[in-house]
């Protein structure tokens, strides 16, 4: 069963036809992922709830201490994350983004001409552009 | 032949056809055979780490020149099991300033999201977990989703070093996200469609399709995939976020027992995703001549998962500035030029009469097409390769002219307090 935009627009005439049956072909190709999330959670999830039950829980002050090589912790480890990483963040945003716009556009490639092709490139050579300033700032120097 | 060929597909339609006659045509019924595929899904992924776990131990010590674990049962097949004994019975301790939930739900998340990925494969032909149109975009959702289960592991056991691991997946896992997204759209571009099925039939030739693997139309997308996908799942050598000689085990240090069991088999089932993902969409699936095509998708998978194993064994870990270099300076911009090339490629030679009608171009054979695209992909590929060695050779020159100076300075110093 597919519910290709054609479909949608065919059966749109059908009154509330136009919302429901997508939602009904979500709710029986989803429903799978439902089921193996709530699956997969019970099974992995009683693999930590056995390890307490089945291995020897003697807990003590040195064992509980933080693992540094045996040296005693200096300092607060929830520090603030370095703007380094906030850039890399930031830029990796923009292309996820933009990378996600162009997944409707590949689908639908085969009804596009060369025109519509070059308006995406145009689109690419932006972000394209974007990453090149971003370079050329110093803000993808790793220091 | 037909019943070998047909064997999963049988079993399972038979199975569903059992239930459905204990329980009736309805609600209950369906989610029992739901259920039933997933534990399937999830022993298949869970059967694949564990025989993965043992063959990559074997391998790699055979390419190290090592003998590999060979004490439990014959040639040490049981190591898998005796491993899984030993974690069960290892006490397993919380540090007292841990972030409690935040610490013991990481192993469980990176799991679960590493055995969903397996929801959409098609591993024969009407064997799938759900045939989801949007399966390759799904794929790349669910494999973000473990990067937010590393920063929690890092960032939950208020220890240094996992802090350190953590910092490291913010920019690691999350910048070779992009690469892998840019190299599929080319795929989904071809297939028309996102449908990992649709995929696999326009490799294998069912619908129409070229019957040609993608990897020798688009062998650029190919590598580029494979070799962000490893980076993606954070394997050696790209395993920086937990280098154990830099920062003792990264994001890991903290758990043992069971919960360091969960990360490793979260680790490896997403390793096996993306070779399960690259025989998918590059290779063709469970497409080939003669053998069984589920026995097809396990080879292919095993294939692409050698060469992860042999890049493993052999090459040393890179440094954090030359991973990110060659992903933002290297991989994004050759990605985003391919995908254009491609694009064009694909609008100017047509071998679709139909699409030749509708939107014109040049049209030419199928085997043509092939051949245009394939030779302009890879002469992109040699074309990049040659710019970036020449630049990296600049710039190890200059590197090292700069490291000479300073040892010239080092030695009059030496000489003057003399």
């Amino acid at each position: 069963m597919s519910y290709a935009p054609d479909d949608i627009r065919r059966k749109a005439k059908d009154g509330l036809a136009f919302i429901i049956l997508p939602l009904k072909a979500m709710r029986t190709d989803y429903a799978f992922i439902g089921v193996t999330l709530i699956v997969a959670c019970a099974l992995i999830g009683v693999v930590p709830i056995l390890n307490y039950l089945i291995a020897p829980q003697t807990p003590n002050k040195a064992k509980r201490e933080t693992y540094e090589c045996g040296m005693e912790t200096v300092g607060d480890t929830w520090v603030q994350f370095r703007a380094q990483y906030y850039l890399f963040a930031l830029i990796f945003v923009l292309f996820d983004v933009g990378g996600v716009l162009l997944f409707p556009f590949a689908v639908a490639y085969n009804s596009v001409n060369l025109w519509g092709v070059i308006v995406v490139s145009l689109f690419a050579l932006t972000l394209l552009a974007a990453l090149g300033y971003a370079i050329k700032k110093g803000a993808l120097n790793w220091e | 032949m037909d019943i070998i060929n047909n064997l999963v597909k049988d079993i399972g339609d038979g199975i569903a056809a059992a239930i459905i006659g204990l329980l009736g045509q309805g609600l209950a019924a369906d989610i029992v055979i739901m259920a039933i595929a997933a534990i399937a899904v999830f022993a298949v992924a869970s059967g694949g780490f564990a025989a993965l776990t043992y063959a990559e131990r074997k391998i790699v010590a055979r390419i190290q020149d090592r003998v590999g674990p060979n004490q439990a049962g014959p040639f040490g097949v049981l190591q898998p099991i005796a491993d899984a004994v030993k974690l069960f019975t290892k006490e397993d301790t919380t540090p007292a300033s841990a972030d409690f939930w935040v610490y013991q739900l990481a192993p469980i998340i990176v799991a679960v999201f590493a055995t969903l990925t397996f929801t959409v494969v098609p591993f024969a032909p009407g064997v799938v977990g759900t045939n989801l149109n949007i399966g390759a975009f799904y794929i790349i959702a669910i494999g973000s989703a473990s990067t937010i289960a590393i920063l929690m592991a890092g960032w939950g056991s208020n220890n240094k070093y996992s802090l350190l691991g953590a910092f490291r997946t913010v920019a690691q896992l999350v910048g070779y996200e992009v690469p892998m997204l840019l190299n599929i759209i080319p795929v989904i571009m071809l297939t028309g469609s996102m449908s990992l099925v649709d995929i696999i039939e326009r490799q294998t030739g069912v619908n129409g399709g070229w019957g040609v693997p993608f990897i020798v139309i688009m062998p650029l997308s190919a590598l580029a995939f494979l070799i962000s996908g490893i980076a993606e799942t954070g394997r050696s050598p790209f395993d920086l976020l937990e280098a154990e000689s830099e920062i003792v085990a990264g994001f890991h240090v903290e758990y043992s027992g069971m919960k360091f069991g969960l990360i490793m088999m979260g680790e490896y089932m997403n390793a096996l995703g993306v070779a399960v993902m690259f025989s998918v969409l590059f290779l063709g699936g469970y497409g080939g001549p003669i053998l069984p095509p589920y026995l097809w998708l396990v080879l292919k998978t095993f294939g692409v998962f050698l060469v992860l194993m042999w890049l493993r064994g052999t090459l040393p870990r890179v440094r954090i500035d030359q991973l990110l270099n060659m992903n933002w300076k290297f991989f994004v911009p050759l990605s985003v030029i391919n995908l254009i090339m491609i694009m064009i490629l694909g609008k100017v030679f047509v071998s679709d009469p139909a699409l030749f009608k509708a939107n014109g171009g040049i049209l030419i054979q199928p085997f043509a097409q092939v051949i245009i695209f394939g030779a302009s992909s890879l002469a992109l590929l040699i074309l990049a390769l040659a710019v970036v060695t020449r630049r990296v050779r600049k710039d190890r020159l200059a590197e090292a002219e700069v490291l000479q100076q300073r040892r010239e300075a080092n030695q009059q110093i030496a000489a003057a307090m003399h």
